[in-house]
C-alpha cells in the first residue's frame, strides 16, 4: 500500500508531487488558481520570475520523454531555477541499491528538488521516502501508476475552456490499463466533482474493476462519444503490450479511432485532448488531430505554467 | 486609531502629478496589487490619462516568497503592452521598508525598458531597509514598530493606524 500522505507537510501543504491520489480539492483548485497567474509570465516578453533563484532542480529520466521533460526544464528555468537534466537509459530496472545511490549522489550536489520519471509504478514515492529533508520529489511519471502534472495540465486545459468541472461529461478514449495518464486523470477529474467521467475502450485494455474508479465504462466508441463536452485520446502503448491484446492497428482504428466523423456525435462545442505522444492513424485520425476542435498543442504550452505552480506551491514551504 | 482623508491626499497627489500629463507623451500610472492600485485608480481616474491603467502584482518578486508562502490566486500583473522608453508613475499606499518598491522595479524591467520610474506614495511611514525614496508623497507619519496602517474600502477609502502585531 502506497501512502499519500507523504505528499503533505504537518500543515497540509504540498511537498511532494508523487500522485492526484489522496489530495483535496482546494489542494488541486490551488495548483489550477497558480497556474493560472503563471500564464501571464510565460506570455511576456521576460518569461522568467524570481521564485526559485538559487534552488537546484534534477530532472530524472529513466524513461523516454519529449513534452514532459522539456516543460519541466522550461518551468524550473522560468522559475530563476538552476537545472540539471540526466538522462538515464537503462536496460534493465534500476532499482534498490542502485537507484537509491543516484539519488544520494545528486543529494550530495545539493538538490533541492527531484523530478524523477520511471518506469516502476511507486518509484517516486520510494525516492520521496528516502530523500533528505527539505528535498522534494515530483512524479513525471512512475510505470502504469500515475502522472499527476500531466493529470493537472489536463484539467487546467479543461478548466481554461469549459470554465467548471461541475456539469461536463468527460469521455477518456483507449488504452487505459496501461495509462498513468488515464488514472491521474480520472483521479482528478473525480476530486474535482465532474459531473460524468467516461472511459471507452476494449475490454483487453482496462484494469480489473474500472467501475471502482468512480467511471462509466463503454465498449463502443460510438455510443461513449454521445453528447461529452470532452474527449480525451489516449495512446496505444505498443511498448507495453505484452500477450494478445489486440487483433492488430487498423482493426483497433477501425473500432476505437477517433475520425472527423466521429468527433460530431460529441456536443458541437466539444474539445479533443490527447496527453501526446500520438500515433496518427491509429487513435486518432492526422484531420482530428490538426482540426479546430483540438488543444493538444495548448495542453503542451499549459504544461509549462501548471509545472511552475507545483514547483513554486512546493518550494513555498515556511522552513 | 487615527483615521486619515484619504480623498483629501489624493486630491493633493492629483495636482502634484497633474503636470506631468501635460506633454503629448504621457506617463503611464502602475499601481501595486492590492492597496496601490487603488489608489492608482483614484489617481487615474482624476487625471484622466491617454494612456493604459496599469496593475502590478509582486509576490513572485517578493524577497520573503520562501518564508511566507504563495498565495495561491495570485491576480496576474497587467501593463500596458509596451513600457519601453514611458515614465512610469509607479503607486503604492504605504511605503514602509522599501522592499516592495525593490520587487515592483524588478518585476517592470521585466517587462521593459522605461525611460523613468517616478515614485507615488499616499503615506510614507519611515522605516526604510532600502535605498529607496518617494517623489510625491501624500503625508509623512512617524509610527511606532508595533503599529500598522491599512488601507480598506473599494468606492470609499479609508486609511486606519492601529496596534498590531507586524507581519509585513
Amino acid at each position: 500500500m502506497i501512502t499519500n500522505n507523504l505528499q503533505l507537510n504537518e500543515n497540509g501543504k504540498l511537498k511532494h508531487f508523487l500522485s492526484i491520489e489522496g489530495l483535496n480539492k482546494t489542494i488541486l483548485t490551488n495548483i489550477l488558481d497558480t497556474a493560472e497567474s503563471f500564464t501571464s509570465v510565460t506570455n511576456r516578453s521576460i518569461k522568467k520570475v524570481p521564485i526559485l533563484r538559487g534552488k537546484t532542480v534534477a530532472n530524472l529520466f529513466f524513461e523516454a520523454s519529449t513534452r514532459t521533460r522539456a516543460t519541466f526544464e522550461l518551468a524550473a528555468q522560468r522559475l530563476s531555477a538552476d537545472i540539471l537534466s540526466l538522462d538515464i537509459k537503462t536496460s534493465s530496472a534500476v532499482k534498490g541499491e542502485s537507484l537509491l545511490d543516484t539519488l544520494h549522489n545528486l543529494q550530495a550536489m545539493q538538490v533541492d528538488m527531484f523530478v524523477i520519471r520511471h518506469q516502476d509504478s511507486g518509484s517516486a514515492h520510494f525516492f520521496a521516502q528516502h530523500v533528505a529533508p527539505g528535498v522534494s520529489v515530483l512524479n513525471a511519471g512512475d510505470g502504469q501508476h500515475s502522472h499527476p502534472t500531466q493529470g493537472m495540465l489536463d484539467m487546467f486545459t479543461i478548466r481554461r475552456h469549459k470554465g467548471s468541472f461541475e456539469n461536463l461529461c468527460v469521455a477518456i478514449v483507449g488504452d487505459i490499463k496501461h495509462s498513468r495518464v488515464a488514472r491521474s486523470q480520472i483521479h482528478a477529474l473525480n476530486i474535482l466533482n465532474t459531473g460524468q467521467v467516461r472511459v471507452i475502450a476494449p475490454r483487453t485494455l482496462l484494469p480489473e474493476q474500472t467501475e471502482a474508479l468512480g467511471v462509466q465504462v463503454y465498449h463502443d466508441l460510438d455510443e461513449g462519444l454521445k453528447d461529452v463536452d470532452v474527449v480525451i485520446m489516449l495512446r496505444l502503448q505498443k511498448e507495453r503490450m505484452t500477450g494478445a491484446l489486440l487483433p492488430s492497428e487498423q482493426e483497433y482504428f477501425r473500432q476505437y479511432g477517433l475520425t472527423a466523423d466521429r468527433v460530431k456525435l460529441a456536443k458541437p462545442d466539444a474539445i479533443v485532448m490527447h496527453p501526446g505522444p500520438a500515433n496518427r492513424g491509429i487513435e486518432i485520425e492526422s484531420s482530428v488531430m490538426d482540426g479546430k476542435q483540438s488543444v493538444i498543442l495548448q495542453q503542451v504550452t499549459y504544461g509549462i505554467a501548471v509545472r511552475m505552480a507545483v514547483m513554486s506551491m512546493i518550494a513555498s514551504q515556511p522552513v | 486609531m487615527t483615521d486619515l482623508s484619504v480623498n483629501k491626499l489624493i486630491q493633493q497627489l492629483t495636482a502634484e502629478l497633474a503636470p506631468l500629463f501635460s506633454s503629448t507623451d504621457q506617463p503611464v500610472i502602475v499601481g501595486i496589487e492590492t492597496g496601490g492600485y487603488l489608489i492608482a485608480k483614484a489617481l487615474y481616474d482624476n487625471l484622466n490619462p491617454d494612456t493604459e491603467l496599469g496593475k502590478l502584482n509582486i509576490t513572485f518578486y517578493r524577497d520573503d516568497f520562501t518564508k511566507t508562502g504563495l498565495h495561491p490566486t495570485v491576480k496576474p500583473s497587467n501593463l500596458p503592452s509596451d513600457i519601453d522608453g514611458k515614465t512610469i508613475i509607479l503607486v503604492d499606499d504605504v511605503l514602509y521598508s522599501g522592499r516592495t518598491v525593490r520587487a515592483a522595479m524588478n518585476e517592470l524591467f521585466d517587462y521593459g525598458r522605461p525611460d523613468k520610474i517616478l515614485l507615488a506614495i499616499l503615506i510614507d511611514r519611515g522605516g526604510r531597509e532600502l535605498p529607496i525614496q518617494a517623489d510625491y508623497v501624500g503625508q509623512t507619519i512617524d509610527l511606532a514598530e508595533d503599529e500598522q496602517i491599512k488601507l480598506s474600502g473599494q468606492d470609499s477609502l479609508n486609511l486606519r493606524i492601529q496596534k498590531n502585531k507586524i507581519t509585513q
